[in-house]
């Protein structure tokens, strides 16, 4: 029988710990895939963030280093400069990106260094439990906003790629969704895009963000958590390229 | 190459580095060691090393967590503030085993302090500093040469530990100058990286990490390091022990403060005190065996710091109360002075 | 180390700001080292040293140094006024005071032990066309002064001293030293 559809090397042999309908599966599949179509396997190093894929390096098979919360293009920008031949990327979420590695990620973007970074927002913290990230939309109800977010008070959606995108030392910044059939395809295209511009040498960083469902802590089912990227996320985050100078 | 040079601390240090096959140096500007980031952004790029100026010395402490774990030699300077600031590094470093260099020049708090020379953070680098239970190596050179002897050393223990080495400096020995050699030293025999980040090629993958969730497996983690600070604490003891073998009185000093108490044991000696002089060079490991057994002969114990007291309770410790330790100390910028320390001497060989 | 010889100069060179304090203390040490003693030089750093005084402290000796910090100099050679007022009650007896009479305008009172020397190091500066060596001249008539070590060294070690992109003050520099010098040597002891 012939083999339509097959586990890509780089992503393991394993069950991941993470719920049902997460998204980061898809995500760690799509870098997987790209790291694979690129063949830079044996020269990648993956940094894992804090989060829910801090244990990423379980699941993608290349070099990889766990870092402090928010610290990964700290790290990245300590590998990169001493290892110009190899290909780093970061893998953070909304709390290590956004919220507590804020300066790291601006400054590496405004250095310019030779990165790719896969943003996974999901507008909430899932390790610790369901709490307000600074990507939580208006009104969403988590652990540390009973009530909704309230824009005063709580603050708005931090628009990061929007906010890195307008920084000279960034070459690519683009946000997709892992919503359906379509924008999977299309943010794979993406990711695989911020990688070979790195390949290339391009004089800058490269950040993909991923728009990404979290069913457990925005207590929806799967589809629900599907659609209400769709529907809701997607007006705070609108989708689409930012950025591409190259 | 054996050319004495008129050099400061911070610049001697730098220097010391690169000869140790510095890669990459990561730092963030503060008083009193900014020669070192300044020499750095000269020296390294002319060499086709590492350079960075970082956002925050919580930047940099993680740069060098990056480089180090792809096997590179990288250190970064700063001086206390910012010391406090890179202590999750310091413990991330730690749990993942990874050979760091971390150089304070330290300067007087708490808080923002002063920039005046300081040896208030004892306490911090010889306790770990950042959470869990973990240890760093201590190094604290009395003399430029000194400073820069220890650099080429701080990287060949951090190396063969797998562990962050920390030089413990002040704002005296980061701003003086004094003629100094710097030259390579033979290197110490190092085991393999082969635990480092260099792409998985024709291996197995590699990963630093920190984070053991299994039953039971952060705890075996913690022994296997407790193994490793014992296998220090047997092997790696450096201390100096000056005129003591008929010395009634020992004064404990260490850095920039044994350099003066040493001028004044010399004083005193001529004067007819029997007084001698113990100078931890390492820290941590603590020379406690050294203190302990002194402790036998001596009556009295003098303890002298830039710091209200922090040190001293490692020597009581060692002297186990076989005899009276004193204590005099300045702190916040103040220097225990040559007849400050003399007046302690005498009224401690009065009281015999 | 056992060593006999009484050789322990402690100098602290004070002036405000801009006034080359640092590099002659540098100059002194460098010749110093240059002339095998043992020396420490100890500058004032950080946010004191911009716009308001500036000092160092230079140690030589013929033996190990134990503190790179001097609380009474047996010299002292001050720039201006404030550095006079602050440093002149720590001076030991039987020291040497070297001050800038181009900016101070009085006879310092001191203790009969003292050996006082008025030097008006600007105005011999300009003299020499170049004010910014006022600082040379001083540390000259220190060298004469004292005589542990030479001003012929002294003006050698001036490349090493000196920032390359500076090297041509080198010359006038040198003649700073030799005019400092010389003043001094005309001085009735």
């Amino acid at each position: 029988m012939e083999t339509v559809f097959t586990r890509t090397p780089t992503l393991k042999d394993c069950t991941t710990h993470y719920c049902p309908g997460c998204g980061h599966g898809i995500a760690h599949r799509l870098v997987a895939e790209t790291i694979d179509e690129l063949q830079i396997a044996p020269k990648t190093i993956g940094i894992a963030p804090v989060g829910c894929a801090v244990l990423a390096y379980d699941y993608l098979d290349v070099d990889m280093i766990e870092v402090a919360h928010g610290r990964a293009p700290a790290v990245a920008t300590g590998i990169k400069r001493t290892n110009s031949d190899k290909i780093v990327f970061s893998y953070q979420g909304d709390g290590d990106l956004a919220a507590i590695g804020t300066a790291e990620i601006i400054h590496a973007a405004h250095r310019a260094e030779q990165l790719t970074v896969i943003f996974i927002n999901n507008a909430i913290f899932g390790m610790t439990g369901g709490q307000m990230a600074p990507t939580t939309v208006l009104g969403q109800v988590t652990a540390t906003s009973p009530q909704g977010r309230q824009a005063i008070g709580q603050g708005y959606p931090l628009q990061m790629s929007e906010l890195l995108a307008i920084l000279p030392g960034t070459v690519y910044v683009e946000r997709c969704a892992l919503s359906g059939v379509a924008q999977i395809k299309k943010a794979k295209k993406a990711i695989k895009h911020a990688f070979e511009l790195q390949i290339g040498g391009a004089n800058g960083l490269s950040l993909v963000e991923l728009l990404s469902p979290c069913p457990t802590y925005w207590r929806m089912t799967p589809v629900e958590a599907m659609q209400w990227i769709e529907k809701e996320m997607t007006k705070v985050f609108p989708l689409g390229c930012l950025k591409n100078d190259q | 190459m054996s050319e004495k040079k008129l050099i400061c601390g911070n610049e001697a240090m730098a220097e010391a580095a690169i000869i140790a096959g510095l890669d990459a140096y990561f730092g963030y500007p503060i008083t009193p060691q900014n020669e070192v980031t300044a020499y750095m952004s000269r020296r390294m790029p002319e060499l086709d090393r590492v350079f960075v100026q970082c956002e925050s010395e919580l930047a940099a402490v993680n740069m060098v967590y990056g480089a180090v774990a792809t096997g590179k030699r990288a250190m970064t300077s700063s001086s206390s503030p910012g010391i406090s600031l890179m202590q999750e590094g310091i413990s991330y470093l730690a749990g993942a085993e990874l050979p760091a260099v971390i150089v304070n020049v330290m300067r007087g708090g708490p808080g923002l302090g002063n920039i005046a020379p300081s040896q208030a953070d004892y306490f911090q680098a010889t306790r770990g500093g950042g959470h869990g239970d973990y240890r760093t190596i201590v190094l604290a050179p009395s003399s430029v040469q000194e400073l820069a002897d220890f650099m080429s050393l701080a990287f060949d223990l951090a190396d063969q530990y797998r562990i962050t080495v920390m030089v413990l400096t002040d704002g005296i020995l980061g701003q003086m100058m004094e003629p100094v050699i710097l030259e390579k030293k033979k290197q110490r025999k190092l085991p393999p990286k082969n635990w480092a980040l260099t792409g998985a090629k024709n291996r197995k993958q590699n990963i630093v990490r920190s984070l053991w969730l299994g039953d039971g497996v952060l705890e075996e983690l913690n022994r296997k390091l407790q193994k490793k600070y014992d296998e220090i604490q047997k092997k790696e003891i450096l201390c100096e022990e000056y005129e003591i073998e008929n010395a009634e009185i020992i004064v404990v000093a260490y850095g920039i403060a044994a350099r003066i108490a040493k001028g004044t044991v010399d004083k005193a000696k001529k004067e007819g005190i029997k007084v001698g002089l113990i100078r931890p060079i390492t820290l941590w490991p603590f020379p406690a065996e050294q203190i302990s057994r002194a402790a036998e002969k001596a009556k009295a114990f003098l303890t002298v710091e830039l710091s209200c007291g922090q040190m001293v309770e490692d020597v009581r410790l060692a002297v186990a109360g076989k005899v009276h330790v004193e204590f005099y100390g300045r702190s916040g910028g103040g220097v225990p002075s040559d007849s400050e320390i003399m007046k302690e001497i005498k009224q401690l060989a009065a009281k015999r | 180390m056992q060593n006999t010889n009484k050789l322990y100069e402690e100098i602290i060179i004070a002036g405000f700001g801009g006034q080359g304090i640092m590099l002659a203390g540098k100059l002194l040490a460098q010749t110093a080292m240059k002339s095998k003693k043992e020396v420490t030089y100890m500058p004032s750093y950080g946010a004191e040293v911009r716009g308001g005084t500036a000092n160092c402290m230079v140690v030589i000796t013929e033996r190990e140094i134990a503190s790179p910090l001097i609380t009474q100099p047996n010299s002292l050679i001050v720039m201006n006024k404030a550095s006079l007022e602050k440093f002149t009650p720590r001076l030991k007896d039987n020291g040497l005071l070297i001050y800038n009479s181009s900016l101070i305008d009085y006879e310092p009172q001191v203790s009969k032990t003292i050996k006082v020397l008025a030097i008006p190091a600007d105005q011999l500066a300009i003299e020499l066309g170049n004010h910014k060596s006022a600082n040379m001249v001083i540390v000259g008539a220190y060298l004469q002064m004292r005589g542990i070590i030479s001003p012929d060294t002294a003006a050698d070690c001036l490349t090493q001293t000196i920032a390359k992109r500076h090297h041509k003050m080198l010359e006038v520099n040198k003649k700073a030293i030799y005019c400092g010098a010389k003043f001094a040597k005309e001085q009735p002891v």
